[in-house]
């Protein structure tokens, strides 16, 4: 794939984050532990850019997206949005880039308050940050529109709307304050496939006409490989191996990755069945409150070495491919 | 084995009756995975339940058909003899392991339990028997495991264990309804192995589904259902590489694959009709590119299109 590296620098960096769930037991609620939920990691974000962040159920990829817009409190690391740090930022400071990063939710029915109808959900936001200009209804319809959603319906609730017409009525309330990023957390795993595609497409004319930046985490990578321009491999908190996405489908670095990506049912008929061999990865996903030591994957990993389980793996680059894991130096 | 003859079922709610399965007819020979694919809400999972009699009841009504399995209708045995059949000649792995296993009872007792229902042989037999298949399902430390409660096993091992529980007692047919679908791609490959696995043991499987994807790797005859209805039915090598129903061919289209080409992808316009009011003809008449007039009143039948391969639709035929 030829996409090439933008020359401004990123609208969003972030380096070392890591958030941590305490454990607490007893009555004195004392810290007995902690769940590593982010544990150092670095990613950025271009803009007009998709980042796909790819991992099983509890790797972190949902809690690595809170962390950025604020609803998780990290517990290190930097978080740059347009070059500030915004853990650094006070109320009054953040108040203005929490208008700028926005996020959609898997389930777009928990999403949306069932007792406010669509005009009022939608516009809730411009209310706040006083943006209305002219009626509440006019901003409402022109958001509406925009996603494919019939104004008709405006005084209508959630619960009366399909599946993908809520993710559409999220997406607008999402877009109403000309956000520069938007976490999607799973946003289409909900929905049924002939749905979804329509979601997807919509996502995309968005991310075109707007120039946004998407953060898109799914643990499907199929969907992610189709509207990513980037991807993020994560496993037990850490990020495994990131690149163009066109580099990480077809040529994996990390036995995780490979792993992952074999593991997707494909529809490859043209394929011949047998030439494709099969990895089924043994065991399962270690406790992130009791993580492994060395390198996160070594207890399920076929080709650890004993170096896997003393040491952590540094990231190995080449150009904007990077990866984590000691098999890397080992062969190159 | 299975013969299904034309069986409808219905629901009565607040809004009125809906058809969840509407004349559905279909076939599973032995030692053959047959997928049932279908978006949320299509009736496949109602056409598992009807297979067991587990429509609840008194909403549910099974209107029409027949269940032959061996040629004996289960519709009209009692429920003394229909318990006989559940569990030991046809069990059932659902969607979610967590609230199929009972949270009070440790797997162990859960699957002696199962066992003891239908086998005459003493506890401690059974208890090895059990034993034996949690660790040929490959939950690591087998002993132990069995004193374990559900919730001390993760998604994939409990849903070992729902497939421990399927096969112990050497059924002819396991219907698996949506069995990965909560859990993840790697334990998904994992659980497929397994699944792969009891094939040879003689046992037919009808896998039910909404992703293609697990339809391609699985199953060797494929029926697609639409809105109540079976749409198209063949086995995997005619419905991926020459699809005739409008609908399966649009669903192909608009699966997301896996590669780096990025580009739209192409949607069915439009939703589901709800079941309460249908199409009057086709089920798939207002999202069809393809639709005629014909379409709008007249239900399409499922017409043989040669070597079992059948799809119901008016145009089917001509373009072949």
């Amino acid at each position: 794939m030829n996409y090439k590296q933008p020359k401004k620098s990123p609208l969003l960096e972030v380096y070392d984050l890591q958030t941590w769930f305490p454990i607490k037991r007893g009555i004195m609620a004392k810290t007995v532990g902690y769940i590593r939920a982010v544990d150092i990691a670095s990613l950025y974000i271009n803009r007009g850019e998709t980042l796909g962040l790819v991992g099983e159920s509890g790797c972190g990829k949902s809690t690595l997206g809170r962390t950025l817009l604020g609803l998780e409190k990290a517990r290190k690391g930097k978080i740059l949005f347009c070059g500030k740090n915004i853990l650094e930022l006070n109320y009054r400071e953040l108040r203005d880039i929490r208008r700028r990063m926005q996020i959609i939710f898997q389930d777009p029915l928990t999403a949306l308050n069932p007792r406010m109808n669509i005009v009022d959900i939608i516009t809730e936001g411009l209310v706040e940050f006083r943006l209305i200009q002219g009626t509440r209804e006019d901003h409402a319809k022109r958001l509406m529109n925009e996603v494919g959603l019939d104004e008709g319906a405006m005084y209508r609730y959630p619960h009366e709307f399909s599946g993908g017409q809520r993710q559409r009525i999220n997406i607008a309330r999402a877009l109403s304050l000309r956000p520069d990023l938007i976490v999607c957390d799973e946003p289409v795993s909900s929905l049924d496939v002939s749905v979804q595609a329509q979601v997807i497409n919509l996502l995309m004319d968005l991310r075109d006409r707007y120039n946004l930046s998407y953060l898109f985490i799914s643990h499907d990578l199929s969907v992610v490989s189709n509207i990513a321009h980037r991807v993020a491999v994560m496993y037990l908190g850490k990020i495994m191996e990131y690149g163009p996405t066109g580099d990480i489908i077809n040529n994996p670095v990390h036995p995780y990755t490979k792993a992952l990506i074999n593991a997707v049912p494909r529809l490859d008929f043209e394929e011949i069945e047998h030439k494709r061999k099969r990895i089924i990865l043994k065991g399962e996903i270690p406790s992130p409150s009791d993580p492994p030591s060395g390198c996160m994957f070594h207890t399920r990993c076929m080709e650890a070495m004993d170096i896997c389980r003393e040491r952590a793996p540094l990231e190995t680059k080449s150009g904007l491919h990077g990866v984590w894991c000691h098999l890397v130096k080992s062969k190159y | 084995m299975l013969k299904i003859n034309n069986i409808t079922v219905t629901f009565e709610i607040d809004e009125g009756i809906v058809r969840a399965v509407d004349d559905v007819s279909f076939h599973i020979d032995r030692n053959e995975i047959v997928g049932l694919v279908g978006e949320s809400g299509c009736g496949k999972s109602v056409t598992a339940l009807s297979i067991l009699r587990l429509i609840p009841l008194p909403y549910g009504r099974i209107e029409t058909g027949e269940i032959l399995f061996y040629g004996k209708n289960l519709l009209e045995l009692d429920h003394k003899e229909m318990r006989k059949i559940r569990g030991r000649a046809i069990s059932m792995i659902f969607q979610e392991p967590g609230s199929a296993l009972s949270p009070l009872h440790t797997i162990g007792r859960q699957m002696v339990e199962t066992i003891l229902l239908h086998k005459n042989i003493t506890r401690k037999d059974a208890w090895n028997i059990a034993e034996a298949w949690v660790e040929k399902v490959k939950i690591s430390d087998p002993r132990e495991r069995m004193f374990a409660y559900p919730y001390q096993l993760s998604g994939g091992m409990q849903q070992r264990v729902m497939i421990a529980m399927a096969l112990m007692l050497k059924p002819d047919l396991i219907i698996a309804d949506e069995p990965t679908t909560a859990l993840d791609v790697t334990t998904q490959a994992q659980i497929f192995d397994l699944i792969r696995e009891t094939r040879r043991a003689h046992t037919s499987i009808l896998l039910i589904t909404h992703d293609m994807g697990v339809i391609w790797e699985m199953c060797d005859r494929v029926l697609v259902m639409y809105a109540s209805r079976i749409v198209e039915e063949g086995t995997r090598n005619d419905i991926f590489s020459m699809p005739a129903h409008p609908y399966t061919i649009a669903l192909l289209e608009a699966i997301p694959k896996l590669s780096a080409d990025k580009g739209r992808l192409k949607a069915i316009p439009g939703q589901v009709p709800s079941a309460l009011n249908y199409p009057a003809g086709c089920h798939f008449f207002d999202r069809c590119p393809k639709a005629l007039d014909r379409c709008r009143d007249e239900k399409p039948k499922l017409v043989n299109l040669g070597n079992r391969h059948r799809a119901a639709c008016f145009l089917a035929k001509n373009e072949l």
